[in-house]
């Protein structure tokens, strides 16, 4: 049974009050909490290292599969390794997400390898956030990596975020497409205090017709670091486009590192970086409707990161 | 009622933009007007606080808000819609409009306001302020956000720029409107002539000065005759044109 700290972690990370309705897999502290299958979606343990394969039946339509992880007990280091077999035709939603309490010192970590296989024609929404509670004792590390492998005529659409309490992360997620396929990753960052997060996309567009569009947005407050790696290869004709947004506040740092490589006269590639503080007139007019110069700096940037 | 007393307002490197202003704005709908330059919109941002005058006082229902905040002032009761509209990323039609009634806008309430400006609701509660939206989408969603404050003084700063695909009797229907539901002042700096023709008092404010002041019948005529009626009176034959077109 989770007790009150972990139901939390399940909400911030999964908005789980309860139980989900089709399949889910959630994790506790390294181990299987619980575990539901549909007659389309199967789950299995890993036998030669620690995660789960999953599997969706080819035409697959309107379901969903809820994959939590949570760390309540400080001190822990979790690797896991899933693995997702989309079938062909498939139309699915995943939500993952990782939360971590760390109380009373130490180090607690959650490294998650997700690799998706997405068949012909798969149509994928990914859903992943990351959440850390605790003490400022206790560090919390997140490293996840997600791959993808999208065959011809795939779509995934990738949201993922961290808003708050994790200390250091190194986000890695790359991808290959295929003709006619579609990969879409909307990334939402938010640091604070001492907070470090790097965040590195690498896709490479193999087939003609296919496209990737990497869109991120983060503020880095306080003394926290943000570096943004994006890499995108076009191999053939396609087109890409990756855009990193930053608001920084304080003392904070942010890096934009956006790279394009076109290897085909085809390849129609942009990139766009953009850094800087909160304007001035923004936070006016929000002052001119009643706000406090505060309040207006914080719906700046929530909305910024809605 | 707002009363100015003796305004002036100097830049960081002493070039004075505002010279001894002193008025008292208390009718219903208040025009400024002069030629570019003149100091109307640094007014209007002394007014709401923005810019904090060199020297003079300014009182609102006879409290001294001089060294009041932005924040403070707004929430006295003056509103002010922006001659350049802000954009924001992330912030959305409905959260501007919320947060420029006080409370969460029921969609009810958003599309009331909206439909007041002319914009179908349907297609802009949930739009972003971003650069997705034309300079007059803008302008609009601006006169919606004081119109959701209604506050008892209403500071608006060209509002007729970039609305021209939306009828001028419109927008003069909305300050109408307003003053019906505020019993508040509204003041508009316009180089309009339909805007003027509205005015209980008009102030031509040139070269940081007031120029001249006094109800529409004494300062309209006077205004149409002169140099500083060209920029009124080309708006004025631009609109009879257009609605002859129309």
């Amino acid at each position: 049974m989770l007790d009150a700290i972990e139901k939390n972690l399940l909400k911030e990370v999964a908005e789980l009050d309860s139980l989900p309705v089709g399949a889910y897999n959630i994790r506790a502290n390294g181990q299987l909490e619980s575990r539901n299958t549909t007659a389309n979606i199967d789950i299995v343990t890993k036998t030669d290292k620690p995660g789960i394969d999953i599997y969706i039946k080819p035409g697959t339509k309107n379901e969903s599969v809820h994959i939590p992880v949570i760390l309540s007990k400080a001190g822990l280091k979790d690797l896991v390794y899933n693995d997702f077999h989309i079938g062909e035709g498939a139309d699915v939603t995943i939500i993952a997400g990782c939360g971590i309490h760390g109380c009373g010192g130490g180090e607690s970590q959650h490294d998650g390898i997700h690799t998706f296989y997405l068949g012909k024609n798969a149509k994928l929404r990914y859903v992943e956030k990351h959440y850390g509670e605790g003490d400022t004792a206790t560090k919390r590390v997140m490293n996840p990596t997600t791959i993808v492998h999208l065959e011809e005529g795939a779509q995934m659409e990738m949201e993922t975020t961290q808003i708050a309490g994790i200390d250091d992360t190194i986000r890695k997620t790359s991808g290959t497409v295929a003709a006619g396929a579609s990969l879409v990753v909307k990334e939402k960052i938010m640091t604070t205090g001492e907070q470090n997060a790097v965040t590195d996309f690498v896709v490479d567009l193999n087939g003609d017709g296919s496209s990737a569009n990497i869109v991120s947005r983060s503020v880095a407050r306080d003394h926290s670091r943000q570096e943004f790696i994006s890499r995108i290869n076009g191999n053939c004709e396609c087109a890409g486009h990756s855009e990193c947004d930053a608001i920084i506040m304080d003392d904070a740092c942010v890096l934009a590192s956006p790279q394009l490589t076109a290897n085909s006269v085809d390849a129609s590639l942009i990139h766009e970086a953009a850094i800087g503080k909160i304007a001035g007139e923004q936070l006016i007019k929000l002052m001119t409707l009643g706000l406090t110069e505060q309040q207006a700096e914080e719906q700046i940037v929530q909305g910024f990161l809605e | 009622m707002l009363e100015l007393q003796h305004i002036s307002y100097e830049t960081d490197d002493n070039k004075e933009i505002l010279h001894d202003i002193s008025l008292t704005i208390s009718e219903r709908f208040v025009a400024v007007t002069g030629p570019n330059g003149g100091g109307k919109s640094t007014l209007a941002k002394v007014i709401a606080g923005i810019y904090k005058p060199t020297s003079g006082r300014i009182l609102l229902d006879g409290q001294d808000i001089t060294d009041m905040s932005i924040t403070d002032r707004a929430n006295a009761g003056i509103s002010y819609a922006f001659q350049q509209p802000v954009r924001f990323k992330g912030l959305k039609v409905k959260d501007l409009l919320s947060l420029a009634a006080g409370k969460q806008a029921s969609v009810t309430e958003a599309c009331g306001y909206l439909s007041e400006v002319g914009l179908c609701a349907r297609d802009y509660i949930d739009r972003e302020l971003n650069d997705s939206l034309s300079g007059g989408e803008l302008k609009r969603i601006e006169i919606a956000m004081v119109l959701a404050r209604g506050t008892k003084l209403s500071v608006f700063d060209e509002p007729e720029a970039g609305i021209d695909l939306w009828s001028f009797q419109n927008l003069i229907r909305v300050f109408e409107k307003m003053y019906e539901q505020t019993r508040g002042s509204i003041l508009i700096i316009s180089h309009q002539e339909r805007i003027l023709n509205i005015a209980d008092k008009i102030v031509v404010i040139k070269d940081g000065h007031i120029d001249k002041i006094g109800p529409r019948a004494d300062i309209l005529p006077a205004l149409l005759g002169s140099a500083d009626a060209a920029q009124p009176a080309c708006d004025f034959l631009a609109d009879k044109v257009e609605g002859v077109r129309a």
